[in-house]
């Protein structure tokens, strides 16, 4: 089956800055992509490139097996809901329905005004004046009855209560449970996601640090503890991620796709948020070692 | 929303075991208590997802592991029933049973053993048990 999203050797640079570098990456279809890393760390620019918004620098991206927004096809293929959902204030719920049928041929008008109606939006009523829980959810209503294939959404929940993220969350699983949707979501809190994605990207600092199914990577990480070892002394199987030391004790993360089995270790598994930190925690140590390492040169 | 399914599933996210795990005992811990019978229809997946916002893939893995126990069936289109009880004859021996417990359990109380002691003693003698094949 087609990838949803294939970047190779993906960059995007502006002036200076690098804000994406050499991503390569190969989504499979059929999952919730949580896309996670720190503010400023290039979701928004990677989210941008995949819906044509954006054009590389260098590299290549296809999404859904060609390249983004080249076809009025590929664009009614791929749904897409900006940061801060944005609405139009001065519309009212029923202009955006028309407005989105208008601009959508594949638009399913009967089910956004079920949608709107089970959300008890009253149609009249103008964007402006909805809660930025109702705001989030027409942004969604519409995009979902454009029926895409891939659904692409920009930090969705970020600036929402509990409540109304977990009702936006409720209808965006109910939607990919009905429509067999694609869908890539990027939030900088991994709490957010993890129940509602199968499938995880992270990204730190402008590059990839890791992609994969949720329950394989999972399975594949441990937190050993245990006396005090030097990270360097691991078998070779065991790619250490992190590891801290206190004088008789260490801690350490490690990618292993074989069973530990050193009576020496206590075994932890793992949760989505400690995976995650642990692999920004290893890029943020990259990058501060990287720059002591280049001052005696300077 | 529960249309035709007598049980409603909840998530803890505080308990460390994963969502589908959490699914799969409770639809064991009903078929055990006699709450779900032979026939009842499991929430669908729309339904579960809707009410928990979880991944579909979460409760699909859980019902296809209880179709692969045996316990219940999907009927395409349709949905999942319950194909097979786990409340069986041992459901009498229950209450005498649990009646013995809790009479070793005060009596434990009343030796002095705090409760981690007491958890560590059960769970010892339960394994050691299951390694004689007593169990």
């Amino acid at each position: 089956m087609t990838a949803v999203l294939d970047a190779e050797e993906l960059s995007k640079q502006y002036g200076r800055r690098r804000a994406l570098q050499d991503c390569t990456l190969s989504i499979p279809p059929g999952h919730v992509v949580g896309l996670v890393g720190p503010n400023g760390a290039g979701k928004t620019t990677l989210l941008h490139l995949a819906v044509g918004l954006l054009q590389p620098t260098s590299g290549t991206i296809e999404v859904l097996g060609s390249r983004p927004a080249e076809t009025p096809a590929q664009l009614g293929r791929v749904g897409f809901v900006a940061q801060e959902t944005p609405t139009y204030a001065a519309l009212s719920v029923a202009d955006h329905l028309n407005f989105g049928a208008w601009l959508n041929p594949s638009f399913d008008a009967t089910m956004a005004e079920h949608r709107i109606d089970e959300l008890g939006l009253d149609p009249h009523q103008k964007a402006g004046h909805l809660s930025g829980g109702q705001r989030a959810q027409l942004a969604l209503t519409l995009a979902i009855a454009k029926r895409p294939e891939l659904l692409i959404l920009d930090e969705p929940v970020a600036g929402l209560d509990p409540l109304a993220r977990r009702e936006f969350l409720q209808y965006l699983m109910e939607s990919v449970a009905e429509h067999e949707l694609s869908v890539i979501l990027s939030s900088h809190l991994v709490a957010d996601l993890e129940r509602v994605c199968d499938y995880l990207v992270v990204l730190v600092a402008s590059r990839l640090q890791l992609a994969g199914e949720v329950e394989g990577l999972l399975a594949s990480h441990h937190r050993l503890s245990g006396p005090r070892r030097d990270a360097d002394s691991m078998p070779s199987d065991q790619e250490v991620i992190e590891a801290s030391h206190t004088e008789r004790q260490s801690t350490i993360f490690v990618r292993s796709e074989s069973p530990i089995l050193d009576p020496a270790w206590t075994v932890e598994e793992v949760s989505l948020e400690d995976l995650v930190l642990a692999y920004m925690g290893r890029a943020t140590d990259a990058r501060g070692a990287r720059r002591s390492s280049m001052r005696p040169v300077q | 929303m529960n249309g035709g399914s007598v049980i409603e599933f909840h998530l803890d996210s505080r308990s460390g075991v994963s969502p589908y795990l959490q699914v799969v005992h409770q639809v064991r811990h009903a078929l055990r208590l006699g709450l779900l019978r032979e026939g009842d229809q499991l929430p669908t997946v729309k339904e579960v997802v809707a009410r928990l916002a979880i991944n579909p893939n979460t409760v699909l893995k859980a019902y296809k592991e209880l179709e692969h126990a045996g316990l219940v069936a999907a009927r395409p289109g349709i949905g999942t029933f319950v194909t097979r009880t786990l409340s069986d004859s041992t459901l009498a021996a229950h209450r005498p049973l649990r009646q013995q417990l809790q009479r070793w359990f005060g009596n434990a109380r009343r030796a002095g053993l705090d409760d981690e002691s007491i958890e560590a003693l059960f769970r010892d003698c339960f394994r050691s048990t299951l390694d004689e094949g007593v169990a």
